[in-house]
C-alpha cells in the first residue's frame, strides 16, 4: 500500500523546499537586484530591498565602457569550442573504455581524474611560459585548448559511467542484427546515451562558461571572455558594486536562459541509472 | 540448413582453459541442449558458435564452411539472450525489425514479416508499445520474434527462461519446442535445468569443467551414463551411488542405481537393509531417504502412495538390468 500523505506534510515539505530554493537562488537575485540601483544604493546599510530608485544606467556605463559582446562572443566561441572538441575526443575514448576494456583501463581513468586533484595554479607558470612562446597568450584558441584539456578528465568519466550502465548484451543483440559497428552507434548505442550525452555536454558548456582561473591568467582583451569582462569591475581603483552586478548579470544571462531550458534533461542525466 | 559442426573447439581466456577442445555434430533441424554446471562454459561454447568470441583453436562449420573468422551477422544465426537484450527506446516492431532493416529489406516486407512473427507469437496486441510497458513473459515472447523473423540457419538460446516463474518456464517450454519443431529450424539451447534438457531435447550435450562428457538422447544419457558425472546429472532425483563390498559383489568397483530402480519392500525381504529417515509424499510419487548403514544414504523412488514413516524399516532391492557398473577412474562398464 502507497504510504498516505496528509496536506499537511503537503504544505510542510512545499514550504521547505521554496525555502531552500530561495536561499539558494537569493545571491543571484540580490546580484540582478543590485545592478539596478545606484552605486550608492549598492551598498547603503541597511540595504533597501526592492523600494529603491531603479535605474537602468549601469547597463548603459557597462556597455559603454567595455564592449559586452566582443566578450560575449569570446564565451561562446571558448565554452562552446572547447565543450564540442572535448565531447569529440571524450565520445570515443569513454566508447572504448567501456565497451572494450583492458588490463590498464582503471588505471588511465584513475590518472586522468588525479590530474584534476593538483590546483591548476600549480602549473600556472610554465603553462604561462609556452603560451607566451608559442604566442597564444590573448588568444581564442590558446583558451578553447586549455579549457578543453581542462574539461576533459570530466567528461570522460561521466561518458564512461553512462557508457557503463548500457547492457553490453544489447549491443551484441545488434551485431547478431547484423548491424555494422557505424549503425550499432546510429541506432542503438546513440539513442539510448542520448540522456547521458546531453546532460554531460550541458555540465561541460557551464563549467567552460564560468572557468575563470585560465581565462583571467591566460587573456587580457582581445579573446577575453565574459569572466574577465566581469573582473574588470573589480579594479584597484575601487569597486563598482552595481556596475559589478550589471556585468555579472549580463553574464551569467546566457548560460541562465541555457539551463532554465535544458534543466529537465541535465536533472534525467545527472540522476542517470540512480532512478532508472 | 542448418548443419553445425565443431572440431576441436578450444577457448581460453589469457592463461585459462575454458573449452577444452569441443567435438560436436549438429543434424540440420535438431534440438540440441548443452546441460552442465554453473561455469562449465556453456555460455562460452554458444558464444562462440555465434561469433561474439573468437576461438583459441579448431573450427566451426556450418552447412560445411569454417566459420571462424565471419563475423556474428553474416553466420546466419540469431541468438535469444538470457537478459532479452531488447533494444529499449524502440517499440516491439522496431526490436523484431531491426534484423531485417540491417538487412536492408523493402519496407513492405519487413511489416508482413514483422506480423506474421507477431501473430505466431500473440504479440500483435502489443506492437506499438516499447519493451519497459510489457510483462517479462511478452519481453521473452519479442526477444524470440527477433530470432525467428530472421529465418536463420540455427536459434542460439542462453538460459532464456531462467527469469520466468516456474509456472509461465513450463509453458514458454512447450511453445518454444513446439515454434521449433513447427519452423524445423536448428536450435542449440542452453540451460543448467536438466529437466528443461530433458523435455526439450532431440539431443543433449552434457558438459562440464569446458569438456563434453557425453552427446545423445536424453534416454540414451538417462539408460546409458557415459560415466560417473553423466550419471549424476541427468535424472532426477539423482542416481545413487555405492561402492565398496554392495558394488564388488556386482562386479565393479562403483555402481549406480536410479532411485525409480530401487524396490522398496518391508524390512527382512532380502535386498538392502536401512531405516527411512525422511518420507515425501506427493501423492503421485512417494520418495524415501533412507539410511542405509555402510551403504550411505539412498534415495528410493515409489510410483504412487506408500504409507511409511521416519523410523520405519524397509529393505531396498535394485533391479538386476538396471544397475550401473563405473571402474576406478569413473567411466561406464558396458556390458
Ligand atoms: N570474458 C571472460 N573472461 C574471463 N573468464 C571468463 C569470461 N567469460 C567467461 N569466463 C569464465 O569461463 C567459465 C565459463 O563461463 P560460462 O559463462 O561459459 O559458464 P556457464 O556454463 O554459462 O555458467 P552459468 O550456468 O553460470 O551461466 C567461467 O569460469 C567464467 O568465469
Ligand atoms: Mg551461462
Amino acid at each position: 500500500m502507497a504510504r498516505a500523505v496528509t496536506t499537511n506534510r503537503v504544505v510542510i515539505s512545499t514550504a521547505a523546499a521554496w525555502l531552500c530554493g530561495f536561499l539558494i537562488f537569493f545571491p543571484i537575485l540580490w546580484m540582478v537586484l543590485a545592478s539596478f540601483k545606484t552605486e550608492l544604493e549598492a551598498f547603503a546599510i541597511p540595504p533597501s530591498f526592492l523600494f529603491f530608485h531603479w535605474t537602468t544606467e549601469n547597463y548603459a556605463t557597462v556597455q559603454e565602457r567595455s564592449d559586452y559582446l566582443l566578450h560575449a562572443l569570446n564565451s561562446i566561441i571558448i565554452a562552446g569550442g572547447s565543450t564540442i572538441i572535448a565531447m569529440l575526443i571524450a565520445i570515443p575514448a569513454a566508447w572504448s573504455m567501456a565497451f572494450s576494456p583492458t588490463k590498464r583501463t582503471k588505471d588511465l581513468l584513475l590518472w586522468m581524474l588525479s590530474t584534476k586533484m593538483m590546483p591548476p595554479v600549480g602549473v600556472l607558470v610554465p603553462i604561462y611560459l609556452i603560451y607566451r612562446d608559442l604566442g597564444l597568450l590573448d588568444t581564442r584558441v590558446g583558451l578553447t585548448f586549455i579549457l578543453c584539456l581542462g574539461n576533459l578528465p570530466i567528461v570522460v568519466w561521466m561518458l564512461f559511467t553512462y557508457f557503463k550502465e548500457i547492457p553490453k548484451d544489447i549491443l551484441e543483440a545488434a551485431r547478431m542484427d547484423g548491424a555494422t559497428i557505424g549503425r550499432e552507434l546510429i541506432y542503438v548505442l546513440t539513442p539510448m546515451a542520448v540522456p547521458g550525452l546531453a546532460s554531460t555536454l550541458l555540465l561541460n558548456l557551464i563549467l567552460a562558461w564560468n572557468e575563470a582561473f585560465w581565462t583571467l591568467n591566460l587573456s587580457t582583451l582581445q579573446a577575453a571572455p565574459l569572466t574577465v569582462f566581469i573582473a574588470s569591475y573589480s579594479s584597484p581603483e575601487g569597486l563598482f558594486w552595481a556596475k559589478l552586478s550589471a556585468a555579472s548579470t549580463l553574464a551569467i544571462a546566457p548560460i541562465l536562459v541555457l539551463g532554465w531550458f535544458s534543466q529537465r534533461q541535465l536533472v534525467r542525466g545527472l540522476t542517470f541509472g540512480a532512478v532508472k | 540448413m542448418g548443419q553445425i559442426a565443431l572440431q576441436g573447439v578450444q577457448k581460453s581466456f589469457g592463461p585459462v582453459h575454458i573449452i577444452k577442445g569441443a567435438d560436436l555434430d549438429i543434424t540440420d533441424g535438431s534440438f540440441v541442449v548443452f546441460v552442465g554446471p554453473s561455469g562449465c562454459g556453456k555460455t562460452t561454447l554458444l558464444r562462440l558458435i555465434a561469433g561474439l568470441e573468437d576461438v583459441t583453436g579448431g573450427a566451426i562449420l556450418i552447412d560445411g564452411r569454417n566459420v571462424v573468422d565471419v563475423p556474428p551477422a553474416k553466420r546466419g544465426l540469431s541468438m535469444v539472450f538470457q537478459s532479452y537484450a531488447l533494444y529499449p527506446h524502440m517499440s516491439v516492431r522496431g526490436n523484431i525489425a531491426f534484423g531485417l532493416k540491417m538487412a536492408g529489406l523493402p519496407k513492405a516486407e519487413i511489416n508482413r514479416k514483422v506480423e506474421a512473427a507477431a501473430a505466431t507469437l500473440n504479440l500483435t496486441p502489443y506492437l506499438e508499445r516499447k519493451p519497459r510497458e510489457l510483462s517479462g513473459g511478452q519481453r521473452q515472447r519479442v526477444a524470440i520474434g527477433r530470432a525467428i523473423v530472421r529465418e536463420p540457419k540455427a536459434f542460439l538460446f542462453d538460459e532464456p527462461l531462467s527469469n520466468l516463474d516456474a509456472a509461465l518456464r513450463v509453458q514458454m517450454r512447450l511453445e518454444v519446442t513446439r515454434l521449433q519443431k513447427q519452423l524445423a529450424t536448428t536450435a542449440i539451447y542452453v540451460t543448467h535445468d536438466q529437466v528443461e534438457a530433458m523435455t526439450m531435447a532431440d539431443k543433449i550435450v552434457v558438459l562440464n569443467a569446458g569438456k563434453i562428457e557425453q552427446y545423445g538422447s536424453p534416454l540414451d544419457l538417462y539408460e546409458r551414463p557415459n560415466n560417473l558425472f553423466v550419471a549424476g546429472f541427468i535424472g532426477s532425483p539423482k542416481m545413487n551411488f555405492i561402492s565398496g563390498e554392495a558394488a564388488r559383489q556386482q562386479g565393479a568397483p562403483t555402481i549406480g542405481v536410479r532411485p525409480e530402480h530401487l524396490k522398496v519392500e518391508r524390512a527382512g525381504q532380502g535386498g538392502w537393509p536401512g531405516t527411512v529417515s525422511v518420507a515425501e509424499h506427493l501423492g503421485s510419487d512417494t520418495f524415501l531417504y533412507v539410511d542405509a548403514g555402510q551403504l550411505g544414504m539412498l534415495t528410493a523412488r515409489y510410483i504412487g502412495e506408500l504409507s511409511l514413516s521416519p523410523g520405519d524399516k524397509v529393505s531396498l532391492s535394485p533391479e538386476p538390468a538396471r544397475i550401473h557398473r563405473f571402474d576406478e577412474s569413473g567411466n561406464a562398464i558396458h556390458a
